[in-house]
C-alpha cells in the first residue's frame, strides 16, 4: 500500500482502518439510491454492484444525470444508500459519515477555503485528524512539492489560477493520504490544453501515491486516456466494466458503442458459431465473422458494430457496396460518408496523407471492406 | 450497526430536530414581544374601556361599533362618525399620494443611479442609503426645518420679495405630504434600482432597433421589466405610510391627525383603549390586504423580486 | 444631430434625480449648519458657534437619555444578532421541511404589522405585566427592541448563508471535520461579515427606534429619540440640532462600515 499505511487503527476521530487489505479497495453491492418520495421517487442508482482493484485508476462514465456522481457521493458519505453496501477493505462504511471515512474528494469546483492560504488548505485535513504540527507541516511542504507549488504556499485561494486551484485541491485531497481518492469531472473547469496537462499530472500523481483513484468525467476521451478500468454508466445502471481496450473496441451493448467513439451499426442474421466467433450475414450478403461478450449467445438477428477506422473503402467490390455521400476532412484524417445498398450509412474514416484528396468524390460507387477483427456483435 | 438507510432517517429527523431548537430563541422572543400581543390586541377590542385607561373586564362591541358609529349621548342612536371617516380617509388618500410622489420622483432617481458606470453607482446608491438609515425622525424635523413659517423657503421666498408674508405650510395636509413623500422616498428608491440593475439593456437596443422612439421604449420595454420593483417599492411606501405617526405628529398637528395619531389618542387622553384596539385591528387588516395583493402580484411576476 | 445616440438615456430623468439628492440633502445640511449657530433662533444665522453642542453635553436629559439609548441598543442589538444567527442556520441550506415557511413568516412579522400596532399591543401587554410583577426597568424596552431587531439582524445574515458555498462544509467533513469543527472552522469565519452587518443594521433599528419605544417606556426612560419628540412641542433651539447632527454621524459612520462590509461580501 506504500505510502497509504500512514493510517494507523485508533484514531482519535475513530475513522476507520481496514484490518487485512483485500484484493478490492471498494466494493459496490446492490446498492440502490432513490430521491425524492411516493410518486415523484427517482431511483438514481438502479441496484449497481462493482469492484475497484487497489492502486487501480478507475473511471466512472457517463451522460450527465447516469447516476455516476450519485455513486461517488455515496462512497465519500455525503449521501447514504437507499440499500446495498459499500465496503472498503470489507468493511461496510455505507452508514459512516463522511469524517469517519478514509476517503477523500477533489470537487468539481474544488471546493477551496476562501479564507485560508494554500499551505492552510492542504493542511486542514491533518489538522483536523489531530496530527502534531511538526507532521502537519513536514506533510504539507511534501505536498506542495507534490503538486509544484511550493512558491504559492503563502497565497488565498482566490489569488491562485484555476490550473493552480486544481493542484490546491490535489494535494489537499491526498495529504491524509486516503485509501481512495475521489476525484469528481475535477479538470471540465479547465481549458483544452491545461486539461491535457493535468491528465498527465493526474496519472502521474497516481502511480507516485499508489492510491487507488475513483474518477468521474462525461469526457470519453478523457476516460480512455487516463483509466485502467472504465465502468461506462446510464440511468443508473452500469452497463460495462473494462479495460478501455475491451469498451472501445468491444462494446456490449449499443449504448456504449454510441457513447464511446464514432460507430457503425449494421443488421444482420447471426447463422452460426466458430471460435467464440459469431458468423454474421449482413444485408448486403456478404458474411463476416464478429466477436462476442464472453458467455453471450446471440440470437437469430443481432446488431453488428464496427468502427469507422476498422473499415476500408474500395473503389472495386468489398463486403458492403453503396455511393458516397459526403467527405468532411479532419487535418489528420478523412471521414467519408456512405449510403449503403442496404439503405443503411456507413461512415469510413481513412488516414490523411500529404498528396491531394482521398482518392473519392461525392457520388462515386464504392465498396467497403471489413477487416477480419473488426466486427462485435451486441448484446441488446 | 443500523444500516446506512436508518442512519440517513435518523440523521435527517435529529438535523431537523435542531433546526427547531436553533429558531426556538428567536421565535419565542418574536412571540413574547411583538406576536402574542397582537393576539390581546384581539381580546382588549371587546372589552369595555375603563374611567381612566386601561379595560374593565366585561364583553363589548362598542369600541368595533365605534371605529365607524357614534352614539349619540342623548338618545343613544348610531350615526356615522365622521370624525373617524375622515381620519380613515385622510390616511388612506395621504398614504396613496405619498406612493405617487415617490414614484414619480424615485423611478428617474433608481433609473439614474442604474445607469451610471459600475464605480460611481455605489457611490450614488451610498447617498441614497444614508438619509434611508439617518433617524426618521430627525429627517422629519429636518424637512420641519425647511417649511416652517421661518424656514428656508419662506424667508429666500421673502428676501427675494415675492412674497411679504410666510406662506403657512406647516400643520397642513401639504406639510404631511412633504414630509412623508421626503421621509420614505429612499424606501421607493431601493427596491426600483434592485429591479432596474437587472435589466438587460440589449432588451432597450432590440426596441430602439424595432423603431421604437424614447418614450415608447420606456413604456413598452423598461416599465414592464421593472414591474416588479414598482410594486415592491410601492408597498414598502404605501404600509408605513398608511400607519405613519412620527411624521403626522410632527408636521401635522392635532387637527391634521392620521390613523396613528388617532390610535394613540385613544390609549392617551381619548382613555378608550377598546376602541384603539379595533381601530389597530383594522389597520392591520388594511396591510394585511396590500401585502397579499403584493405576494399575489410578486407571484404572477415569476417571483422576480423578494 | 453629433452626438452619439445614448440607448439609456431618458429625457428629464437625470434632472429628476439631481433635485431628488439636492432636496434629500438640503433639509439635513440645515439641521446641521445651525447646530454651530451661535444665537439661539435655528432660522437666523448668528455665527458659528459649539455653545448648543456644550449645552446639549451638559444636559442631564439628553446624557441620561443617550446613555440609555446606548445601552438598550447594544443589549437588543447583541441578543438579536444571535438568535437571528442561529434562526438564519436553521431555515437555511436544506431542502424544504415541515415548518420553514411558517417560520420565515414568523420572523419576518414585525417588518409586517405597522410598528404603531406592534407599540399598542406591547403598551397593553407590558403594563398588564407590570402590575402583576411590579417591574418597571429597561427590561421591557430591551425585550421589544429584541423582537424587531430580529428581521434585521436576520436579512444580511440569512442572505449571505444563502450565497455560500455549500460544497465548501462538504468538503470539511470530507477532511474529517466533525460538524462542530466544520462549523467553527469554516461555516462561522465565512458567515462572519454577514453576522457583523446583521449586528449594525440591528444596532442603528435600535437607536432610532421612536414609536414603540414612546408607547412601552414608563416614566423616565426617554431615549434620545423620544426625548427629542418631546422637545418638539416646546421652543425648539439649535440643541436639538446640536444632538441630531451628532446622532447623524454615528449613523453615518454604521452605515459606511456596513456598506463596506456587505462589498466586501459581494467580492469574495
Amino acid at each position: 500500500m506504500g505510502t497509504g499505511s500512514a493510517l494507523k487503527s485508533g484514531r482519535k476521530n475513530g475513522v476507520i482502518v481496514p484490518e487485512q487489505p483485500g484484493k478490492s479497495a471498494i466494493e459496490v453491492r446492490g446498492v440502490r439510491k432513490v430521491f425524492g418520495t411516493g410518486e415523484s421517487q427517482v431511483a438514481a442508482l438502479d441496484t449497481v454492484s462493482v469492484s475497484i482493484r487497489e492502486n487501480e485508476f478507475f473511471t466512472l462514465l457517463g451522460p450527465s444525470g447516469c447516476g455516476k456522481t450519485t455513486l461517488l457521493r455515496l462512497i465519500a458519505g455525503f449521501d447514504f444508500p437507499s440499500a446495498g453496501e459499500i465496503l472498503l477493505h470489507g468493511q461496510d462504511i455505507a452508514p459512516l459519515p463522511p469524517f469517519k471515512r478514509p476517503v477523500n474528494t477533489v470537487f468539481q469546483n474544488y471546493a477551496l477555503f476562501p479564507h485560508m492560504t494554500v499551505a492552510e488548505n492542504i493542511g486542514f485535513g491533518l489538522e483536523m485528524l489531530g496530527k502534531p504540527k511538526a507532521e502537519v507541516k513536514a506533510r504539507v511542504a511534501e505536498m506542495l512539492k507534490l503538486v509544484k507549488m511550493e512558491a504559492l504556499s503563502g497565497r488565498r485561494t482566490s489569488q491562485i489560477s484555476g490550473g493552480q486551484q486544481q493542484r490546491v485541491a490535489l494535494a489537499r485531497a491526498l495529504a491524509p493520504q486516503p485509501k481512495v481518492l475521489l476525484l469528481d469531472e475535477p479538470l471540465s473547469a479547465l481549458d483544452f490544453k491545461l486539461r491535457k496537462e493535468m491528465q498527465i499530472e493526474l496519472k502521474r500523481l497516481q502511480h507516485e501515491t499508489g492510491i487507488t483513484f475513483i474518477f468521474v468525467t462525461h469526457d470519453q476521451e478523457e476516460a480512455l486516456t487516463m483509466s485502467d478500468r472504465i465502468a461506462v454508466m446510464s440511468s443508473g445502471r452500469i452497463l460495462q466494466v473494462g479495460t478501455p481496450w475491451d469498451i472501445y473496441d468491444k462494446p456490449a451493448e449499443r449504448f456504449v458503442a454510441d457513447f464511446i467513439g464514432e460507430t457503425n451499426f449494421l443488421t444482420a442474421a447471426i447463422t452460426g458459431m466458430a471460435n467464440g466467433k459469431a458468423r454474421a450475414t449482413l444485408k448486403s450478403g456478404a458474411t463476416i465473422d464478429a466477436t462476442v461478450a464472453e458467455g453471450f449467445q446471440p440470437k437469430d438477428n443481432a446488431t453488428v458494430v464496427v468502427r469507422p477506422e476498422h473499415a476500408k473503402l474500395t473503389s472495386g467490390k468489398g463486403d458492403l457496396s453503396g455511393t458516397v455521400e459526403n467527405i468532411v476532412y479532419f487535418g489528420t484524417d478523412t471521414h467519408i460518408h456512405v449510403r449503403l445498398d442496404s439503405s443503411e450509412a456507413f461512415t469510413v474514416r481513412q488516414q490523411n496523407t500529404r498528396s491531394a484528396g482521398c482518392g473519392f468524390e461525392r457520388g462515386d460507387k464504392v465498396g467497403i471492406s471489413i477487416g477480419n477483427d473488426a466486427a462485435q456483435v451486441l448484446r441488446d | 450497526m443500523a444500516s446506512a438507510e436508518e442512519v440517513a432517517k435518523e440523521a435527517e429527523r435529529r438535523d431537523i430536530r435542531d433546526r427547531w431548537l436553533l429558531s426556538a430563541p428567536a421565535l419565542i422572543i418574536i412571540f413574547l414581544a411583538a406576536t402574542g400581543p397582537l393576539l390581546i390586541v384581539v381580546i382588549y377590542s371587546f372589552l369595555t374601556p375603563g374611567p381612566y385607561g386601561d379595560v374593565v373586564w366585561k364583553f363589548s362591541t362598542d369600541g368595533w361599533l365605534s371605529v365607524l358609529m357614534q352614539r349619540d349621548i342623548f338618545d343613544d342612536t348610531l350615526a356615522f362618525a365622521d370624525a373617524h371617516l375622515s381620519i380613515f380617509w385622510r390616511s388612506a388618500k395621504l398614504s396613496f399620494m405619498t406612493t405617487i410622489f415617490t414614484l414619480f420622483f424615485g423611478f428617474p432617481t433608481a433609473y439614474f443611479i442604474a445607469t451610471r458606470p459600475a464605480r460611481q453607482r455605489e457611490i450614488w446608491l451610498f447617498l441614497i442609503t444614508i438619509p434611508f438609515w439617518t433617524n426618521l425622525l430627525i429627517r422629519t424635523f429636518a424637512i420641519q426645518e425647511v417649511i416652517r413659517n421661518e424656514g428656508i423657503v419662506n424667508t429666500v421666498l421673502i428676501k427675494l420679495g415675492i412674497i411679504s408674508q410666510p406662506i403657512q405650510m406647516m400643520f397642513t395636509d401639504f406639510a404631511l405630504m412633504v414630509g412623508m413623500t421626503y421621509v420614505y422616498l429612499p424606501l421607493m428608491v431601493l427596491p426600483l434600482y434592485a429591479s432596474m440593475e437587472k435589466i438587460d439593456f440589449r432588451l432597450v437596443e432590440a426596441g430602439y432597433d424595432l423603431y421604437a422612439n424614447r418614450f415608447q421604449v420606456l413604456r413598452r420595454v423598461i416599465i414592464p421589466l421593472v414591474k416588479p420593483g414598482i410594486i415592491a417599492g410601492s408597498i414598502l411606501v404605501f404600509i408605513p405610510a398608511l400607519g405613519a405617526y412620527v411624521t403626522p405628529r410632527v408636521l401635522g398637528g392635532s387637527k391634521n391627525m392620521m390613523l396613528g395619531n388617532l390610535i394613540e389618542l385613544q390609549f392617551g387622553q381619548g382613555r378608550n383603549w377598546p376602541l384603539g384596539s379595533a381601530l389597530s385591528i383594522s389597520l392591520m387588516a388594511i396591510v394585511m390586504v396590500a401585502l397579499l395583493f403584493y405576494v399575489r402580484s410578486a407571484g404572477r411576476q415569476g417571483g422576480t423580486h423578494g | 444631430m453629433g452626438s452619439r445616440f445614448d440607448i439609456r438615456r431618458q429625457t428629464g430623468f437625470t434632472a429628476i434625480a439631481m433635485i431628488c439628492f439636492f432636496a434629500l440633502y438640503l433639509p439635513i445640511i440645515t439641521v446641521v449648519v445651525y447646530a454651530f449657530n451661535a444665537g439661539s433662533s435655528i432660522a437666523i444665522w448668528e455665527g458659528v458657534s459649539l455653545r448648543w453642542f456644550y449645552q446639549a453635553w451638559n444636559n442631564n436629559q439628553v446624557v441620561d437619555a443617550s446613555i440609555r439609548s446606548l445601552q438598550i441598543a447594544s443589549v437588543a442589538a447583541t441578543i438579536a444578532t444571535i438568535v437571528a444567527t442561529m434562526a438564519a442556520l436553521a431555515t437555511t441550506r436544506t431542502k424544504p421541511y415541515p415548518g420553514l415557511g411558517f417560520k420565515y413568516a414568523f420572523i419576518n412579522q414585525p417588518l409586517m404589522v405597522p410598528e404603531i400596532v406592534t407599540a399598542v399591543a406591547l403598551l397593553i401587554f407590558f403594563s398588564r405585566i407590570k402590575i402583576w410583577t411590579g417591574y418597571s426597568g429597561l427590561g421591557y424596552l430591551m425585550a421589544a427592541h429584541t423582537a424587531f431587531c430580529i428581521p434585521f439582524a436576520y436579512l444580511p445574515i440569512r442572505a449571505r448563508l444563502e450565497n455560500m458555498d455549500l460544497t465548501l462544509e462538504v468538503a470539511a467533513a470530507d477532511l474529517y471535520a466533525t460538524p462542530w469543527k466544520a462549523f467553527r472552522r469554516v461555516t462561522f469565519p465565512l458567515l462572519w461579515p454577514g453576522i457583523l452587518a446583521g449586528l449594525m443594521l440591528a444596532f442603528v433599528i435600535s437607536l432610532d427606534d421612536v414609536v414603540i419605544t414612546e408607547f412601552v417606556k414608563s416614566g423616565g426612560q426617554d431615549t434620545l429619540p423620544t426625548y427629542m419628540l418631546g422637545q418638539f412641542r416646546r421652543v425648539i433651539t439649535p440643541e436639538i440640532n446640536a444632538i441630531s447632527t451628532v446622532f447623524l454621524l454615528i449613523s453615518i459612520l454604521i452605515v459606511t462600515v456596513f456598506f463596506f462590509i456587505s462589498r466586501k461580501k459581494d467580492q469574495e
